[in-house]
Parts: C-alpha cells; structure tokens; sequence
C-alpha cells in the first residue's frame, strides 16, 4: 500500500514528494493521503501542516477533512471539483516545504490535572503493575510533551502521544459504563481526558477541570491536531476552585 | 432566532424513533463531529421539493412509524420515504404528495409496510436552532435537533415553522418514486483505502455473494452477515473514515458506515457505498439482503453528476385542487 510514488506535476517529477507519501481512494469524493507506517513528532506536524495548506488551497471545494495519526483523509465536493484536481491540490502541498522541528507546529497547551486515588480510581494498580510509586506515575505523566495525534471516538476526544513506555498499561478487560467528564486517562502508550461521561476503557489517574468540548465557545476544544500538550498537577482545593466536580 | 411558540406543530406521539434532519453537519470532522443527515437523502430532498423550493431544510426522519403531530399553523406538508399509511384527520392520504394542513389538524403516520425510513418535510422547513452549523440530529453525540442535546422527538414538543400560504399541490409521478417491497438492494462500491489487504479471492467472493442486514443496523452503520471476506491485516493505524465505508473486522463480516459513523476507526476497509445507493441500503429491514458491485471513482463521479441533472429535471406533476 505504501508503494513509492513517481509523482509528476504538469510533466515534471517532483522531487520535494517524499517517496513515504501515498494518496489511496477513500470513496467517491474522498482521496487519503498516507504519510508513512507509524504515527511520530514529525509526521504529526506534516499532517497538521497539509492540513492547513489544503483548507487553504481548495476552500469552499472541500467539504471535511480528517487529519489522523499517520494520514489525512479529504473529502470534496464532487459536483465542483474533482479526484484529478484535488490529487493535484495533496502532490502541491506535499511538495511545498514543510519545517519538521516539532516545536515550531502546532500550540503548546497546558492542562491542569489533579491526580489522586480520589480522581484516578485506576491509579493505585496502575502504580502497582508499573513498580512504581503513586507520586512517580504521577511525575512522568507530566515530564512528557505529548502531541494531539488525533480527535475522534466522542467530540472532542484527543488522542495523546507518546506516553512514557515506564507508565503505558493496557485498557481495561471490562470498560467501566461510566467514565466521569474530565477524567484524565491511560491506554498503552496513549493519554486522554474525557470530554463528556461516557463509558470507557481507558485507565483513570486523574481529573482534569478544563472543559475539552464546549459547543457554546468558540473554538470549542482547546487543542486541535498538531498541538502540544503538557500536564500540570494542582491540588484538590485549586481543583474545585476550578470548577472541577468530584 | 426568535421562534414564534405559536406556529407550528405539537408531538402527540413520537412514534419508534423520530428525528429532526437537516443535510447534515460538515466541517466539524477535526473535532471529532459526524455528519449526521438523512440516511435516504433521496427521499428527504424529494419531501422538501414537494413543499417548496427547498432541498435541504429540517424536516422529520421517522424510523418505522408511528408519528402523530397536530398542527397549529396553516401549511402544507408531504411525507416521501418507507410505505407508511398518512392520515390527516383520519382521512388516509397519498405519500410522495404535498397536502395542506390547517389549525388542528391531526397528521398520523401508521407503521412501515416496506422500507423502513420516512420523511416529514413542511414548507420552509422546521425552524430549529443549529448547532455547529446544522440542525441535524446525532444521539450518540448528544447534539442536534429541537432541544439541541440530541434527543429524539418526545410527547409533548412543540416543532416551529413558518407559516405559510397555500401552495401549488404537487406529487412525484409513479414513475420516479423508488419500490422498498423487494427487500434487498444493490449496492455500487468504489474500491479504495485498504482494498489491497484483501486477496483477490476474497473480494471475488465480496462481490459474488449476498450479505444479510442483521439486528445490529443503525445510524452509525449496517452490520451485514454473510460469506466472509478476511483482510490479510487485523488492524491499521486509525484514520478517517468516510460516507459509506466498508469496514472489514477480522471476523470477516463487512459492516457499511453511515452517517452517524465515527470519524476515526482502526479497522480495514474495502471502498466505500455510493451515496446514492445508502439511502436503498438506510430503507432495507433485518433480513434484507444486498449485493455488491464494483465501479471506478469515474463512473463514480458521473453517477453523481447525473443524478443531479435527474433530480433537478425531474417535474412534480400538479394535482387539480377540486378532483
């Protein structure tokens, strides 16, 4: 699937098209673009980078896009345009340079987490199969820089990575009916908040007060893909000052 | 917007399930938002038409039946979609057919006889506050619709309109209304996204073979059973997903996605359902049975741009008003 492309732009090959790139029919008014096997810093500011670039170049020609791990999926109106010039549209993007020092992508976001036994029901064992203590789980969830790989599952919901392997713990056997909003989670090596009470498998270490989906604001999450976010403790009393419900 | 609390049409019955649709919600994709919409998008625009000049106004997508509204505004309303006996003031009336409604009137739709979507549309649509740009309703997200939070229609809500002058009543003539009776449908895949990790054998198999609806078909997709057709990968990196992906879990059981999908998935896929052939899949009932066919992206791509030329060339024909 990710075969090595020869693309050709009016005649010319390209060579700015790295050989990683591969764009795959979705459906009829639907082109995928792969950036390579496994999600990484860098193909993360290259989707989020194409992204931009796109929304741009074709405007009121594209109907959604769905930026992922590791591909971009693009969705145009068929009655306006079509897969030909909206091929053309990714190979330009593609091609324009992109400036793959992570730090310079995407907004550095910092959300406030409190971790405790009483928000994280999941923290003790998760502590325990790690062999580590409750306060070093709790201090290398907030060492990393994660990035916002993608949103998707519930509105709002933004897939972080990469976790430290030291903390990473496989989801649940049995999801819980009931994850509380807020709740800051774990699933191998990818970290979450819960944007809304749902059920979920995901191991629970903390809650975070900030609202990750508010449909009455404007953006209504504070990250989008591409992003940076870091984790930052309080205590209870700044927690519920916060508006944060236990 | 101001809604006038007066004009429009009271809930008397839900009925099975019952919600409030407009084309759908786009753009909203990079915050994980579905698209929502009427599954039978055909049909919908067909009941907007009948009412007005208007192909994409909120109107009623009923599943099954059993809908009762009394109207308080004088307006004209058709309902198009799954064969569900209409009555108006318990006088049975035609589907595919606009009908004036008066102060009072009590509007009840029966049960499904074939298919299984229905479509209540009014002139100048349901007035409905939007959300991220589109009244649509999509439950699982909690979003759309009357209330905003995504909650079907309920005993007791008030739906506004606008009022409205009588119109010219129209219908669809018989030869451009779609039959549900057989059950089954056939259904146009454009091949893509993991089409490759699925050998040639299977997807002869895919496409020479009749899948069933099961039980567990709804908004978000139709889980169809039938010979399996196994991709050589268990899983992929989670991407996008489109109208009318085919998702292929290991169990080789196809599952087609439609509008209340989820955004990202890690399942493979094998193409996607032309948009046009979804709303015959959205009308079939457990049991009913489909067949695939492969098509290019172009053939893809001039269907659509025909049926556009059909529906816009397509003439209501004019009901004499004193038959």
């Amino acid at each position: 699937m990710h075969n090595k492309i020869h693309s050709q732009i009016n005649g010319q090959i390209n060579s700015k098209i790295h050989s990683q790139h591969n764009i795959s029919i979705a459906g009829e008014n639907s082109l995928i673009v792969y950036f390579g096997e496994a999600p990484s810093e860098s193909i993360a500011s290259e989707v989020a980078a194409t992204a931009a670039q796109l929304r741009a170049a074709l405007g009121a020609l594209l109907i959604d896009l769905v930026p992922s791990y590791a591909s971009l999926l693009v969705i145009y109106d068929p009655f306006n345009t079509d897969h030909h010039a909206v091929r053309a549209a990714i190979r330009r993007a593609l091609a324009s340079p992109v400036d793959t020092d992570s730090s310079q992508v995407g907004a550095l976001v910092t959300l406030p987490v409190y971790y405790s036994t009483e928000s994280g029901p999941d923290l003790q064992l998760l502590a325990d199969n790690a062999g580590l203590s409750i306060e070093e789980v709790i201090s290398i969830h907030q060492q990393s820089e994660y990035r916002v790989y993608a949103i998707g599952f519930a509105p709002g919901f933004a897939y972080l990575g990469e976790l430290d392997p030291r903390i990473a713990a496989p989801r649940l056997a049995t999801p819980r009916q009931k994850v509380p909003r807020g709740a800051v989670a774990i699933a191998d090596r990818q970290t979450a908040v819960y944007p809304a009470e749902s059920p979920g498998g995901w191991n629970l270490i903390g809650l975070c007060p900030e609202l990750m989906f508010d449909p009455s604001v404007e953006p209504s999450m504070p990250v989008q893909v591409g992003d940076r976010v870091r984790f930052k403790a309080i205590d209870r009393e700044s927690f519920l000052d916060m508006g944060g419900l236990l | 917007m101001s809604i006038d609390r007066n004009s429009g049409f009271k809930v008397i019955q839900p009925g099975i399930f019952s919600l409030i649709e407009d084309a759908g919600r786009f753009g909203q994709h990079g915050i994980g938002l579905t698209s929502g919409g009427p599954l039978d998008r055909d049909a919908f625009r067909w009941a907007n038409r009948l009412c007005g000049d208007q192909q994409t106004a909120a109107a009623i997508e009923i599943t099954v039946g059993g809908l009762v509204l009394e109207s308080q505004i004088n307006t004209t309303i058709a309902v198009t979609g799954a064969t569900i006996p209409l009555s108006i003031n318990k006088q049975p009336r035609e589907l595919w057919q606009s009908h004036q409604v008066k102060v009072g009137d009590r509007i009840e739709l029966g049960f499904a006889t074939s298919g299984s979507r229905g479509y209540l549309a009014v002139a100048g649509g349901f007035t409905i506050e939007p959300i991220f740009n589109s009244a649509a309703t999509v439950p699982r997200e909690a979003l759309g619709g009357l209330h905003r939070d995504g909650s079907p229609l309920q005993a007791g809500d008030f739906i506004p309109c606008p009022d409205s002058l009588p119109g010219s009543q129209l219908r669809v003539s018989d030869s451009h209304r779609p039959d549900y009776s057989s059950n089954s449908a056939l259904l146009r895949v454009v091949l893509g996204y993991q089409q490759q990790a699925f050998s040639t054998i299977h997807k002869q198999r895919f496409f020479s073979s009749e899948y069933r609806v099961t039980e567990s078909s709804d908004r978000m997709g139709f889980r169809l059973k039938g010979p399996a057709t196994k991709p050589t990968v268990d899983g992929i990196l989670s991407e996008g997903i489109c109208l009318g992906a085919i998702q292929v879990p290991a169990d080789g059981q196809p599952i087609v996605l439609l509008n209340d999908r989820q955004t990202i998935g890690g399942y493979p896929k094998l193409g996607s359902v032309l948009s046009l052939d979804i709303g015959k899949l959205a009308q079939l009932l457990p049991g009913g049975t489909v067949r695939f066919e492969a098509i290019s992206i172009e053939q893809a791509h001039n269907l659509l741009l025909l049926d556009q030329q059909r529906f816009a060339n397509t003439l209501l024909e004019q009901i004499d008003l004193y038959e």
